[in-house]
C-alpha cells in the first residue's frame, strides 16, 4: 500500500514538473538539456523536436552534438557547447551563447552520438541552413539534403529554390528537389519530371534513389524510371573505364617515384641495392620529424611541411646513401652477389634501428589541408593526394632528366658508367662521381618517401612493400634508361588496375608478374634496351 | 691464462652447463615464463606491445610476491615474423629454458606452426588474438575472441541498429579472414540476405592502392539499399584503407566500416578525425571505464614511460589469461602440465571491461562484446554491447562441416572435435 502512495505520489510530482518546466521562459533550453538525460536511441525523436522550432540558434548546438562537443553538467543536467582547453572544456550556454567559464572534464558527461545521431543531426541540419546567407553553408546544406533525402524536407528545398540566386547552389537544388520528389507523395506527372531531370544529371546519388524508388513506384512511373537507370548506368560504365585509367595513372605515378631512385643506383651504376626501399622509409620518417617539430612549434606552418620536408629528405638519405657508397659498396663494385647480400644487411639494419628508435608501430603523417579530400570532373573522382602525387612523380623524373642530359655534373656519370677507365683518363675523379651518383638515387628515394607518407603507413616495414616492385618497374622498363623506367612503370600500373577489377587484387597482381616474366623471357633487356657499349659493363 | 687452464676452463663451463640443463640447480629458483612475439618483421608492429605487457605483469607479479614463493622470469625469444621459425622457438622454449608456459603468437599461420611443438613437447600455450576458430586443442587457451564473439555480434549490431541490407565482407587473403567471412556469408544468408547483396573481396599483405576496391564499395553501397563494410583487413593495410576511404569521401553516416582487427594501436598511426562514426568490434577498449582499467592503464603508461600508450585487446587477453595461469598454478600446486591443465578449466578471473571471464572446457573464454565507434582522438567511444558474457565457440554453428562438433577437454570426453551426429571424437581438424 504505502508503495502504491509512494509511485502516486512520485507521479503527482512529475506531472507537476513538466508543466513547470514549459512555462519556463525559455522551451529551448528545456529541449536542449533534454538531450543530456536521452538514451542513444531517443536523441533522434530530441534533435526532430529542436529542428522544428526553426529556430537559428539550434543550429550551433546540433552542430557541437555533431563533432560530439556536447556536454551535460554532472551536478544539474545543464547542456553545455564545449571547447577542449587542456585537461578542461570552456562552456558556452546554448541558448544565449556567451560564455559560462570552465569546468574540468570529470565534471561534464559527453552527451553519445552515433552513426545515426550524426545522420539525424545531418538532415535537420540541411533544412535548417538551406535558407543561410552564407554561401557555402549553403551549398553544404543541399549537399547533405542530397545525401540524406527526406520527403519531409521538399516545402523548405522549394522555398529555397525560389529565393536562390546562386547557380551552382540552384543546379544542386534542382537536383535535391527532384530527388525528395521522387520519395514524397506528389502526382505522378511531377515524379516522371524530376525523373528526367535526375537522368540528365546522372551520377551516384540519382542510380542510388532511383533504384530505391523503383520497388515502390507505380506502373505509369516504372517504365521511366527503369530507362532512367538504364541509361545512367550506361554513363557510369563509360566513366568507370576512364576512371580506371586514372587509377592505373596513379599506381603507375607511385610505382615511378618508388623505382626512380632505383634506375640510378641499379639502372644507371648497376649496383643491386636491398636499402633502396630503407631510404624511402627514412624519407618518409623524415616528413613525420618535420611534422612532429611543426605541430608542437609552429603549427600555422603545417601546410607547409612537404615543402619543408622535401630537401630535408633529399639531404638526410643522400648522406646516408653516400656513407653506404664511401663504406661498403665500393668495395664490393664487379661482385653482385657480395652487393646483394651486404645491401641487404644495411636493410634490416637501417630496419631495426628505425624500430628502436620510433618503436614498432605505424607513425601519424598527416596530410596538409590541399592533400585531403577528391573533386569530381565529370563522372570520375579525382583525390587530390592522388593526383599531387602524379605530378610531383613526373617533376621529378623531368629534373632527373635534366640533371643528367644537361648539366656537367649528369654528364660525368653518363661517362663514368658508360666507360669507367676512359673517364678516368680524361681526369674525371671517378671513386667520387660513383659516389656522388648513389647519393643522388639515394635521396631521390627520400623525396619519393615524402610522398608516399601520404598514401602509406609510415612504418619500419614501408620500404619492404616497394623494393619488389620497384625492381619489377626497372627491369621491366630496360635497365639504364629513365624513359624506361617512365614507360614501364605507368604501363605496368595501367595493366594492374585493368586486371584487378576483374581477377580481383591478389590474382591481379599473380598475372602482372606472370606477363613480366613471360615478357623478359621475349626480351632479356626490357622495354627500351641499351645498346652498345654500356652492355658489357 | 695457460691452455691448460683454458681447457679446464672450458671443462667447468661445459659441467656447470649441463647441470643447469638438469635443472639441479639454479633453475629452481624461478619459474620460467615464455614469450614467443616478434619482434621484428612485418608483425613486430602489433607484437611488441604484447611482449612489452607481459614483461609488465610479470613485474608486477614479481613485486607481489611471485608464485608459488618462486619469483617468475621471463624468457622473450623474437621468431621474426618468419613461421617456421616460431615452431623452432617454441621447441627452444620448452625444450631449454624449460619453461612452465608461453604466451604468444598473433597470426593464425604462426599458431598453428607451434601447435605440432605444444603437443608434443606437452607444454601450455596462452594465445591472446581474435581468431576464425574451427580449432581446440588440449594445449592451447584461446583468450582472444571466437567469431560468436566478435564477428557475428557486430553484424547483427549492424542488422539492428544501422538497418544495413548490403554487406562488403573486405579482407586479407589468409586463413583469418577467409574463414571468418565463410562463416559470416553463411550466417548473413541463413538471416535472409541475398548473395548479391554480399560482395567478397580479398587482397594481398600490405596492400597499400585502395582506389578501385573502395570506388567498387562506393558503387555496390549506390544501389538504394543501406550498405556496410565487414573489414577483416589486417595489419599495415589499414592505414591506406582508411586513408583512400576518408579521401574518396565515404562517411561512416553512409557507408560505416566494421573492422575486426584495428584497434588502438593501430589508430595511433593515423588521422582519425575524416574517420568518425567508423566501427569496431572487440571485448575490450581502452576508453572502458571502470576502476580495474584505469588502474591498468596507468601501471602501463607508467612501465613504458610513455603517456601517449595506448592500451588494446590482445593486451587485455594476455592480461586474462595470465591471471587465470597463475591461479590454476596456485590451485594445482606446481607447474606441471597435466596438472595444470586440469586446473585451468573453471578458473575465474577479472577482465579489464567491469567484469569476470571463465575459462570454459572447450579452452576457450567467457567475454563482453563491445561495438565502439572511432572518436577523433584515436580512442573508441562504445555504442553498444551485448548484456551478459558471451561463451568462444570454437566449432561455428554456420558451417556445415563444423556445426556437429563440440569440444570438451574435461575427463572423460578429453576431446577437442567431438562429433555429436556421430558420438565419436575426430572429425574435421584432428
Amino acid at each position: 500500500m504505502y508503495r502504491i502512495i509512494q509511485s502516486v505520489l512520485v507521479a503527482l510530482l512529475l506531472l507537476a514538473a513538466v508543466p513547470t518546466g514549459l512555462r519556463a521562459e525559455d522551451g529551448l533550453r528545456d529541449l536542449v538539456n533534454a538531450l543530456g538525460e536521452a538514451k542513444l536511441s531517443e536523441v533522434d525523436e530530441h534533435i526532430a523536436a529542436l529542428a522544428k522550432t526553426g529556430d537559428p540558434k539550434v543550429v550551433p548546438v546540433l552542430e557541437a552534438l555533431g563533432e560530439g562537443n556536447l556536454y551535460a553538467r554532472k551536478a544539474d543536467g545543464q547542456v553545455f557547447l564545449t571547447k577542449e582547453s587542456g585537461s578542461n572544456l570552456t562552456l558556452t550556454d546554448p541558448v544565449s551563447g556567451e560564455s559560462a567559464g570552465e569546468a574540468p572534464k570529470a565534471s561534464l558527461s559527453k552527451v553519445k552520438v552515433n552513426n545515426s545521431v550524426r545522420r539525424a543531426v545531418r538532415t535537420a541540419l540541411g533544412s535548417l541552413t538551406l535558407l543561410s546567407p552564407d554561401r557555402n553553408a549553403r551549398l553544404k546544406a543541399v549537399q547533405s539534403v542530397l545525401q540524406s533525402p527526406n520527403a519531409d524536407a521538399l516545402g523548405a528545398i522549394e522555398n529555397a529554390l525560389a529565393a536562390e540566386k546562386d547557380g551552382e547552389v540552384r543546379a544542386m537544388l534542382e537536383q535535391a528537389r527532384a530527388t525528395t520528389l521522387i520519395i514524397s507523395d506528389r502526382p505522378t506527372e511531377e515524379k516522371k519530371e524530376a525523373v528526367r531531370l535526375l537522368k540528365e544529371n546522372g551520377g551516384r546519388e540519382a542510380l542510388s534513389i532511383l533504384s530505391s524508388a523503383l520497388g515502390s513506384a507505380d506502373e505509369t512511373l516504372k517504365p521511366d524510371i527503369e530507362a532512367a537507370l538504364a541509361s545512367i548506368e550506361q554513363t557510369q560504365a563509360l566513366w568507370a573505364a576512364g576512371q580506371n585509367v586514372w587509377y592505373g595513372l596513379s599506381l603507375g605515378s607511385v610505382l615511378l617515384l618508388a623505382a626512380i631512385g632505383l634506375a640510378i643506383t641499379f639502372g644507371v651504376m648497376g649496383i643491386i641495392n636491398m636499402a633502396h626501399g630503407e631510404m624511402v622509409m627514412l624519407g618518409a620518417y623524415t616528413t613525420f620529424l618535420v611534422q612532429e617539430v611543426l605541430r608542437t612549434s609552429f603549427p600555422a606552418l603545417f601546410d607547409w611541411s612537404l615543402a619543408i620536408a622535401l630537401p630535408l629528405a633529399f639531404i638526410v638519405t643522400g648522406t646516408v646513401g653516400l656513407a653506404m657508397e664511401r663504406g661498403v659498396i665500393r668495395f664490393l663494385y664487379g661482385r653482385p652477389l657480395e652487393t646483394l647480400l651486404a645491401t641487404w644487411g644495411i636493410s634490416l639494419i637501417l630496419q631495426q634501428s628505425v624500430r628502436s628508435i620510433f618503436g614498432p608501430t605505424n607513425r601519424e603523417v598527416g596530410n596538409p589541408s590541399w592533400m585531403s579530400g577528391a573533386f569530381e570532373l565529370g563522372g570520375l573522382t579525382i583525390t587530390w593526394n592522388r593526383l599531387w602525387i602524379i605530378v610531383f612523380a613526373l617533376a621529378v623524373f623531368a629534373g632527373l632528366l635534366f640533371l643528367l642530359k644537361k648539366t656537367p655534373m649528369g654528364l660525368q656519370m653518363r661517362a663514368v658508367t658508360q666507360n669507367r677507365r676512359m673517364a678516368s683518363s680524361m681526369g674525371i675523379r671517378t671513386p667520387w662521381v660513383d659516389a656522388l651518383t648513389f647519393a643522388l638515387g639515394s635521396g631521390i628515394a627520400g623525396m619519393a618517401g615524402v610522398a608516399l607518407s601520404q598514401i602509406d603507413n609510415v612504418s619500419p616495414n614501408l620500404g619492404q612493400g616497394y623494393i619488389i616492385d620497384s625492381f619489377m618497374v626497372v627491369v621491366f622498363g630496360g635497365v639504364g634508361n629513365l624513359w624506361g623506367t617512365l614507360v614501364g612503370a605507368f604501363s605496368l600500373g595501367i595493366l594492374n588496375k585493368f586486371l584487378e577489377p576483374y581477377a580481383g587484387a591478389v590474382l591481379g597482381k599473380i598475372l602482372v608478374l606472370v606477363l613480366i616474366i613471360l615478357f623478359i623471357q621475349k626480351r632479356p633487356r626490357g622495354l627500351f634496351a641499351l645498346k652498345g657499349r654500356a652492355v658489357e659493363a | 691464462m695457460t691452455i691448460r687452464a683454458r681447457v679446464t676452463g672450458a671443462f667447468l663451463a661445459a659441467v656447470l652447463s649441463t647441470t643447469a640443463f638438469n635443472g639441479a640447480f639454479a633453475a629452481e629458483d624461478t619459474i620460467k615464463v615464455g614469450i614467443l612475439h616478434s619482434l621484428s618483421g612485418t608483425m613486430a608492429i602489433s607484437e611488441t606491445t604484447l611482449k612489452d605487457a607481459m614483461l609488465m605483469l610479470i613485474e608486477e607479479q614479481n613485486k607481489k610476491g611471485g608464485l608459488l614463493g618462486k619469483k617468475l622470469e621471463a624468457v622473450v625469444v623474437d621468431p621474426a615474423s618468419d613461421w617456421p621459425l616460431f615452431a623452432e622457438k617454441a621447441r627452444e622454449l620448452i625444450s631449454v629454458d624449460k619453461v612452465s608456459a608461453v604466451f604468444g603468437c598473433w597470426t593464425s599461420v604462426s599458431r598453428k606452426s607451434v601447435l605440432p611443438v605444444f603437443e608434443e613437447l606437452n607444454s601450455i600455450l596462452f594465445y591472446p588474438v581474435q581468431y576464425e576458430g574451427e580449432e581446440s586443442q588440449r594445449n592451447v587457451f584461446y583468450t582472444g575472441a571466437a567469431p560468436n564473439q566478435q564477428a557475428i555480434p557486430a553484424v547483427d549490431y549492424l542488422m539492428e541498429n544501422e538497418e544495413v541490407e548490403r554487406w562488403v565482407l573486405a579482407g586479407t587473403d589468409y586463413v583469418y579472414p577467409r574463414t571468418t567471412n565463410k562463416i559470416l556469408e553463411a550466417y548473413l544468408i541463413a538471416k535472409g540476405v541475398k548473395p548479391e547483396d554480399i560482395m567478397i573481396n580479398y587482397t594481398p599483405f600490405g596492400h597499400s592502392d585502395w582506389q578501385t576496391i573502395v570506388s567498387d564499395i562506393k558503387k555496390f553501397g549506390s544501389a538504394g539499399k543501406k550498405t556496410a563494410v565487414v573489414s577483416t583487413i589486417n595489419g599495415d593495410a589499414n592505414v591506406p584503407f582508411y586513408k583512400e576511404l576518408a579521401n574518396q569521401g565515404i562517411k561512416a553516416e553512409d557507408i560505416p566500416v566494421v573492422a575486426f582487427s584495428v584497434g588502438e594501436e593501430e589508430l595511433a598511426g593515423l588521422d582519425t578525425g575524416p574517420l568518425v562514426g567508423h566501427l569496431a568490434a572487440w571485448n575490450y577498449f581502452q576508453s572502458v571505464d571502470n576502476p580495474t582499467n584505469a588502474e591498468f592503464i596507468e601501471t602501463w603508461k607508467a612501465y613504458t614511460k610513455n603517456d601517449k600508450r595506448v592500451t588494446n585487446d590482445p593486451m587485455e587477453a594476455h592480461y586474462i589469461g595470465f591471471n587465470m595461469w597463475l591461479k590454476a598454478v596456485e590451485k594445482a600446486g606446481t607447474t606441471d602440465t597435466d596438472a595444470v591443465l586440469d586446473a585451468m578449466i573453471g578458473i575465474s578471473v577479472p577482465n579489464l571491461s567491469g567484469g569476470y571471464s571463465t575459462m570454459m572446457p572447450n579452452h576457450h573464454i567467457t567475454k563482453p562484446v563491445l561495438i565502439g565507434e572511432i572518436q577523433s582522438d584515436g580512442q573508441f567511444e562504445t555504442v553498444w554491447e551485448t548484456p551478459g558474457l558471451v561463451v568462444g565457440d570454437e566449432w561455428s554453428d554456420y558451417l556445415p562441416d563444423s556445426k556437429d562438433l563440440i569440444s570438451d577437454w574435461r575427463a572423460p570426453m578429453s576431446c577437442g572435435n567431438f562429433n555429436v551426429a556421430t558420438g565419436k571424437c575426430g572429425g574435421k581438424g584432428s
